[in-house]
């Protein structure tokens, strides 16, 4: 197969563009999606310092050397979710990738803000473990940016992980989720911090080809709780038709952000107000993150106890 | 060839020559969900693959909940 730019030797074939590219041309077209991402919708300026929420894996890591190489300050931030292995693995890759970068890397411990390690959530909650995370991840993520005077966080979602989120909205019509879903979110208010996807326009397959050929040193290894959950049945869903008729996914997301999101958004007037417990912004009088710290605290202190060394 | 798999980690030994897209047929994984790798190159699915080479079938997708990352 041959590069459609310059006729070598391909390394990638993307059957959804109906082309092939060679490794430098790759990486020019992957550049190019990112780009265009940030001017679409305006996600920031390059005398922002754009927060960049990394997890060790092939997509934040890709985002975060992109947005170095294009000249954006940054600033990294890795949440230690307190996942056995998996967070140490993932925390030393993040460490070692700032470094070889000289970029800053802030980490925040999740347990120490609520109380436990995510895999003792679950247990003092019965709120499913990706549940529970993910709202933990949302609101620190916000909390650090605030906390250090930074205005936008950048995550790295790519074209699979929004088109099965969308499919997901879909199948069970969470309206309220489908407005929410956007590239990005402006900050509607003076505590909410805008938040972006610049890797929306690539697939999953073109963000691990990137990082592979980059030479990043990202964590292969899923994490543990990753098995089972819903949004892999909607990715294999997506897949399989993906196989059968290329870029079918890429109409699905694009359609939906070009033609149906606006329809979505009109219904939306929500109301924001800061938690009477932390201040963070929420809809309620105390917000979801405080509540499950709260469950956290007073469920898990006896287990606590009874399990012997809490440092093990 | 050896063929190094994840989730679990494992390795198989396949006989003979074929491209790399009948390859994954045979090992019934969908085009585009792994990275076909081998050293430090990455190879398209008409690249011939034979008994000397190692490849490593790379998963691309990530999971987590539907708040997934980071
Ligand atoms: S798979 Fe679930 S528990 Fe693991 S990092 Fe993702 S959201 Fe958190
Ligand atoms: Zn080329
Ligand atoms: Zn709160």
């Amino acid at each position: 197969m041959r590069c459609r730019k310059c006729g070598e030797s391909a390394a990638l074939e993307l059957r959804r563009h109906n082309a092939a590219f060679c490794v430098p041309h790759f990486t020019e077209f992957f550049r190019k999606q990112v780009r265009e991402a940030i001017h679409h919708y305006r996600m920031f300026t390059p005398d922002e310092t754009v927060m960049v929420a990394v997890s060790g894996g092939k997509d934040s890591l890709a985002l975060w050397d992109v947005l170095i190489e294009e000249g954006y300050p940054t600033v990294g931030l890795y949440l230690d979710l307190g996942i056995f292995d998996y967070s140490r693995e993932s925390r030393e890759k993040c460490e070692a990738f700032a470094a070889a970068r000289r970029q800053r890397l802030l980490i925040e411990r999740v347990d120490a803000a609520i109380g436990a390690p995510i895999p003792e959530v679950q247990k003092a909650t019965r709120r499913p473990t990706c549940s529970a995370c993910g709202l933990s991840k949302r609101y620190l993520m916000n909390r650090a940016a605030l906390t250090h005077g930074f205005v936008v966080v950048a995550t790295g979602h790519n074209l699979d992980d929004e088109a099965a989120t969308l499919f997901g909205s879909v199948m069970h019509w969470q309206t309220d989720a489908l407005s929410r879903q956007s590239p990005a979110l402006a900050s509607t208010h003076p505590k909410l911090v805008r938040r972006v996807k610049p890797l929306y326009r690539l697939s999953e397959l073109e963000t691990a080809a990137f990082a592979f050929l980059r030479g990043i040193d990202y964590i292969v290894e899923e994490c543990p709780f990753a098995a089972g959950a819903t949004s892999l049945a909607h990715k294999e869903a997506l897949n399989r038709l993906e196989a059968a008729s290329p870029g079918v996914k890429h109409n699905f997301l694009f359609g939906f952000l070009e033609k149906a999101r606006p329809a979505f958004e009109r219904g939306q007037d929500v109301q924001l107000t800061e938690c009477a417990s932390c201040g963070q912004v929420t809809t309620g009088e105390i917000c979801a993150f405080c509540k499950l710290a709260d469950q956290v605290k007073r469920r898990s202190t006896p287990l606590t106890r009874s399990s012997g060394d809490p440092s093990q | 060839m050896k063929v190094i798999l994840r989730y679990p980690k494992r390795e198989v030994e396949i006989a003979g020559r074929r491209r790399v897209t009948d390859l994954l047929k045979e090992l019934e994984v969908l085009p585009e969900t792994v990275l076909v790798i081998r050293g430090s190159e990455l190879l398209t699915g008409d690249a011939v693959v034979g008994d000397e080479d190692v490849i490593e079938l790379r998963p691309v997708i990530s999971g987590g909940g539907w708040e997934g990352r980071p």
